[in-house]
């Protein structure tokens, strides 16, 4: 192990306590997620936070988890890709538009996007393409050039309207 | 027993069935190469030159040895086999030894239990380098000292085509122009990775991201020293690849680490050190001179191609021959001089990446082009209708092109399609500038233009090019195995329409793609539906040959008595009979080796039929400049691909929309920089692609189902025709909204403003 | 390298105290990444992120004090688009909405980058930093604070812990110039702020010195070529924006690099000055509304 202080530290991923036991403490939480936690659905393109393959919700707010440091989001409540995921396996409605909508290719970038999307159906809701677009604009995708993830984005939407009281 | 009803039927060819890892990838849940892990598993990591060009004086490696956690570090005096591996020529080095050749090369590579550990190794490796003055320029190279023992010209083509030695005729009009493309990378997003493993027999297990897992295995094993056998590759999930990952990157270094230790390792480039770790597509410096008659009727080309293939030669023969074969664009052209070269400079190795050779060409004759249209007053679009080629007609290199041809058919339906709206939005944020509200709409020009291109399908110049496929039909199950590196493109989707479709059976399943069936060829040169497709669906004919053939003895009639429809045979004597009950309890399979017709190569004048078969796409860009800043919205792309026949429409569509984007990239944002030698941008804060923001929507007009005769389904490659007629369009598309020439691509805001600038 | 996660402004400033040579952690937009690639390897990290103190803003109406620990996403919405509209505006160019998630101002103005989005805004808006270490507050200018290229007057001690800005009464623009239409760093960045009760003109320059800069020949010369009334401004020469942009264009103290070229980012300070300008007569954006 590397000759600096370890450290051991708990996190709260997908509602449940992870132990992370006798890390280096410059690890980011991509990392601990990935190599430690065994949830490696957060990818890995840049950790320099500009391509959002990585993005996951801390406290709530969409990240990149290659910025985040790990030791420092203990107390945090954490939802990877993994977590969108219940124990019936079943696809929520974006990642079933995704799919659906031949939003996947390689798929490097999917699961951040899928996150940020899920993020951006939470909130009031974009008025212009512009603004979806914007909202997206943090996940690079090289193979798609974005227009199924578009389309994929619009399908969520209207299932979700549609499944609103 | 009687059965009621329908079941849904899974998509058969032509439908849009859904990817068979679209589930698991929206999960997360998709095993790329970086995801893998082993029990007992080190890290490994490259050590790489900081110089373009030095002198090794000093490798020191103790000192990394001395860091607790590190348990190997190896150089080029580690490699059991051969020292040197290279997808067409043997010619890099494994770990550079006495010289480096280009900023990046590898020197080193360690293995420790932590990735942290393995860079502090890294920093702790001694290397003393002397400096030596880079070679950079691939026109100097020519004269230049070689930089390497092969010599600094990787491959000089010469197409002489036609009475080049007569005089034009006098009332010849030329144009002449010079153009030039950047270094752009493929910047797939997965990083290149892989996990070897040590086998008990001395040989080594490799799970790795590529395009091409046999010829990877070819060169892992020689530069191993192992017998191929003892080398198995498995395809690890890809992240993309799009070229750049033909070559061999880390695999030579991960196995021979395992192989060291002992034990699993893992490598996994940083987005930096994959900027250095993969081939890009070669910068190109172009002169050409288009001469025609008064009424636009070409009568010669004249090119001379200037391309830099970097320290190694990679694929350069190949790029080079495309780039000169295909370097007078789709139009008939009765004489032709065309000079192509391949240069070693000390730059970084150049190779494959979609559209490869016809990218760059394509940017320069659609230029020459427009300004044989300007100087002789004629539409654009109708000058390139004018010459268009047409199925009979002969090329460059003096095939005549017995497929189809659609190229005035694209022209004509492109042309025809409405255009946007001259307003996309009302938004600041929405024109040239972003959200970063630069734009001043007295200063925003649209321009409109359009491109066209053509590429060869499949490899060329006499390469033998086969793939192979298994069909095993077991208890109502297809099994399909293949070699075929899925990279995103969707070759899974249609293995598995493909087998439907023949089989009349929905139960198709994907065996993992590794080494232990034959090579399927590489997952390039838009060739996998065609030649991987091709494979599948004559495995699965023959299992059906086989199926039909057991029913007819079974039932003691002939086979021609017999009709397959959908899963059941019918037969004379009574009910038909149910392929998935029949196959229960029995095997029936097949493995299949399927060649393209084969091809020849060039001949001391690049005459030859080199070719298989072509493909053709046009774009039409319009795009918002503001003239002043320099700085371009695209609003707008336009298609017309000739696609022979449409196998799955929304993987079509993602591939058209996809490759277009990687056009739009190289026209105005996507280059490598270079300062002597060394990169100055291998981040994505430096190096940008299009973000949603930068894609505009892409308006399929039509896609020309032409069938192609000979290809299985008459489907013709689709991925790389999107990317490179795109580029040229919206360049063109800026030159009209400013009226600079602008024969560099990328187009760089100073390109425009400065030239401009004058105005404000 | 151990961390410390601050619970309280004392505890970071204590941490501080003891270990100088700490590196401050708030959003992580910048630190993490020089941890990733092993640019920096600290002995000790000190996570700023939960302390309140830290996250809050208020306004007495003549200054608006906002916490170093805001993020880019929170400026880029009321109140701050209605009282410092420049600011949330730049707040919108910064990267992605991720990073904008995390990224703070706090960590913008520590960081000290030539192209910090948001700098060249609090330079036109004459901004002070709020730095506290352990039994000591002090306020400094920002052109006292920014001294070179990541280089502050900020003591190892010290943590940026508010942004003072002055709510300005008048038009404001923020013009970013990149090469690609999102989550780009800036080449050139200009922010123009018009005090209509000051009857000054200020201009902000990012990305074309090795700190923000401002123009003040232009500034001054600029003010008196204008009608100034209780709530507008208007020139006397219709062509004197572009001759403003000339002048904010000398004050550029660009470089090339591979971004782009210095002829390139004056050129661009000088096209966007004159816009800015444009767009205040044109009524455009006014700050410090109420």
């Amino acid at each position: 192990m590397i000759d600096d202080e370890e450290v051991s530290y708990r996190l709260r991923v997908n509602g449940a306590d992870h132990d992370v036991p006798g890390a280096w403490l410059g690890e980011s939480l991509l990392y601990v997620l990935r190599e430690r936690l065994g949830m490696p659905g957060s990818k890995n393109a840049c950790e320099q936070g500009e391509c959002g393959s990585c993005s996951v919700l801390v406290d709530g707010r969409l990240v990149c988890a290659c910025l985040v440091l790990g030791a420092a989001a203990v107390d945090r409540s954490i939802v990877t890709v993994e977590g969108l995921t219940d124990e019936s396996d079943a696809l929520s409605l974006v990642q079933r538009a995704f799919v659906d909508a031949g939003a996947v290719q390689c798929g490097f970038c999917t699961p951040g996007l899928v996150m940020t999307v899920h993020d951006l159906l939470e909130r009031p809701k974009a008025a212009s393409e512009f603004e979806l677009r914007e909202a997206i604009s943090g996940n690079l995708c090289r193979c798609t050039g974005y227009g199924r993830i578009m389309d994929a984005i619009e399908r969520a939407f209207a299932e979700a309207d549609g499944q609103r009281p | 027993m009687t059965v009621v009803g329908t079941r849904r039927r899974a998509p058969r060819v032509g439908e849009s069935a859904p990817r068979p890892d679209g589930v698991p990838k929206v999960q997360g849940r998709f095993a790329f190469g970086s995801d893998l892990w082993a029990e007992g598993m080190l890290w490994g990591k490259t050590l790489r030159s900081p110089h373009a060009s030095a002198r090794i004086v000093r490798l020191d490696v103790a000192p990394a040895l001395l860091i607790p956690g590190v348990r190997c570090v190896l150089t080029h005096e580690d490699v059991t086999g051969s020292p040197y591996y290279g997808l067409e020529h043997r010619d890099q080095p494994v770990f550079a030894s006495d010289v480096v050749r280009y900023h990046g090369e590898p020197v080193a590579a360690v293995a420790a239990d932590h990735p942290e550990t393995a860079r502090r190794a890294l920093e702790a490796i001694i290397v003393e380098y002397e400096p030596l003055t880079p070679l950079v320029d691939a026109e100097q190279a020519l004269d230049a000292d070689p930089i390497h023992p092969d010599g600094n010209l990787v491959r000089h083509l010469r197409i002489r085509h036609g009475a080049v030695d007569a005089p034009l005729p006098p009332d010849a009009v030329s144009v002449e122009g010079i153009y030039e493309i950047g270094m752009q990378d493929q910047a797939f997003m997965g990083p290149e990775c892989g996990l070897a493993i040590p086998s008990d027999d001395g040989g080594v297990e490799l799970y790795v991201s590529t395009q091409w897992l046999h010829v990877d295995r070819d060169q892992v094993a020689a530069c191993l020293g192992l017998p191929n056998e003892k080398v198995r590759l498995t395809l690890a999930g890809v992240g993309g690849a799009f070229g750049g990952r033909e070559d061999v990157s880390l695999h030579v270094h991960v196995c021979l680490l395992a192989l060291r230790t002992g034990r699993p390792i893992k490598m996994v480039y940083s987005r930096e050190e994959s900027f250095f770790g993969h081939v890009h597509r070669h910068p190109a410096r172009m002169w050409y001179r288009h001469s025609s008659a008064p009424d636009g009727t070409i009568l010669r080309v004249d090119a001379r191609l200037m391309f830099d293939g970097g320290a190694y030669a990679s694929s350069s023969s190949a790029v080079i021959a495309n780039a000169s074969c295909f370097a007078a664009g789709p139009y008939r052209v009765p004489i032709a001089a065309i000079d192509g070269f391949a240069m070693r400079t000390n730059n970084p190795p150049c190779g494959a990446m979609r559209g490869f050779g016809a990218v760059q060409t394509c940017f320069a004759h659609e230029a020459q082009m427009d300004k044989l249209a300007a100087a002789l007053a004629i539409d654009p679009v109708a000058l390139r209708l004018h010459n268009a080629l047409a199925p009979g007609d002969v090329l460059i290199t003096g095939q005549t092109i017995t497929g189809t041809a659609p190229v005035a058919e694209l022209l004509r339906s492109l042309a025809g399609a409405p255009l946007p709206s001259d307003r996309s939005a009302d938004d600041m944020l929405a024109r040239p500038g972003g959200a970063g509200r630069t734009a001043d709409d007295a200063h925003v020009r649209r321009g409109v233009a359009i491109a066209i291109s053509f590429k060869n399908l499949l490899f060329s110049e006499g390469f033998d090019d086969y793939s192979t496929a298994r069909c095993r039909l077991e208890n109502g199950l297809v099994t399909v195995h293949s070699a075929c590196a899925e990279v995103g493109q969707g070759f899974v989707t249609l293995a598995q329409q493909i087998a439907r479709e023949t089989l009349g059976i929905d139960e198709v399943v994907l065996a993992a793609a590794d080494t232990t069936i034959g090579s399927a060829g590489s997952t390039s040169a838009s060739r996998q539906t065609w030649m991987s497709g091709g494979a599948v669906w004559r495995a699965c004919l023959a299992v059906r040959a086989q199926v039909l053939a057991a029913v007819a003895a079974d039932h003691g009639c002939p086979v021609d008595s017999l009709e397959w429809v959908d899963d059941q045979i019918t037969v004379p004597d009574g009910p038909p009979v149910a392929v998935r009950t029949f196959s229960e309890g029995r095997v029936f399979e097949e493995v299949v080796e399927y060649h393209h017709e084969p091809t020849s190569t060039l001949d001391e004048n690049g005459q030859g039929n080199a070719h298989v078969s072509f493909a053709f796409a046009a774009h039409r860009a319009v795009v918002d400049v503001d003239v002043q800043l320099g700085l371009t919205r695209v609003v707008e792309i336009a298609t017309t691909q000739d696609v022979g026949r449409i196998i799955n429409p929304l993987q079509a569509l993602g591939q058209i929309e996809g490759g277009i984007a990687q056009g739009v990239g190289l026209a105005v944002m996507e280059e490598i920089v270079f300062d002597n030698g060394r990169l100055r941008n291998p981040s994505f804060t430096d190096y940008l692609i299009p973000t949603a923001l930068d894609m505009p929507s892409v308006t399929v007009v039509e896609l020309i189902e032409q069938p192609e005769p000979g290809a299985p389904f008459g489907a013709k490659g689709i991925g790389e025709p999107p990317t490179i007629s795109s580029t040229a369009a919206i360049a063109a598309a800026i030159r009209n909204a400013t009226g600079l020439a602008l024969t560099r691509v990328p187009i760089r805001p100073d390109d425009i403003a400065l030239a401009v600038g004058g105005e404000q | 390298m151990s961390v410390t996660v601050a619970r309280s402004l004392d505890e970071a400033l204590e941490t501080l105290a003891r270990v100088p040579q700490s590196m401050v952690l708030a959003g992580g937009t910048d630190a993490m990444v020089e941890i990733n690639f092993g640019h920096r390897r600290p002995q000790h990290v000190v996570a700023v992120d939960r302390i309140p103190e830290l996250n809050e803003w208020r306004s007495d109406g003549s200054t608006l004090r906002i916490g170093a620990g805001v993020t880019y996403a929170a400026l880029e919405a009321a109140p701050f688009e209605r009282l410092v509209t420049a600011l949330a505006h730049a707040a919108r160019t910064v990267g992605s909405p991720q990073i904008r998630n995390a990224g703070t101002l706090g960590g913008n103005v520590a960081m000290a980058s030539p192209a910090g989005d948001t700098l060249p805004v609090l330079a036109a808006l004459d901004a002070s930093i709020e730095l506290h270490r352990v039994g000591e507050v002090r306020v400094v200018p920002w052109h006292e604070f920014f001294v070179g290229p990541k280089k502050t007057t900020r003591r190892d001690d010290e943590l940026v812990v508010a942004i003072l800005v002055p709510v300005r009464r008048g038009p404001q623009a923020f013009l970013k110039v990149g090469t690609r239409n999102a989550m780009v760093i800036a080449v050139a960045s200009v922010c123009l702020v018009i005090d209509l009760d000051e009857r000054t003109v200020r201009c902000g320059l990012g990305a074309v010195g090795p700190v923000p800069l401002r123009a003040p020949a232009a500034e001054a010369w600029v003010a008196d070529q204008l009608v100034w009334t209780d709530d507008h401004v208007r020139p006397r020469d219709p062509a004197l924006s572009r001759e403003f942009g000339r002048r904010v264009g000398e004050a550029a103290r660009p470089i090339d690099d591979h971004r782009g070229t210095a002829a390139f980012r004056r050129h661009a300070i000088s096209v966007c000055a004159a816009r800015a300008l444009g767009r205040a007569f044109d009524g455009g954006l006014q700050g410090g509304k109420p």
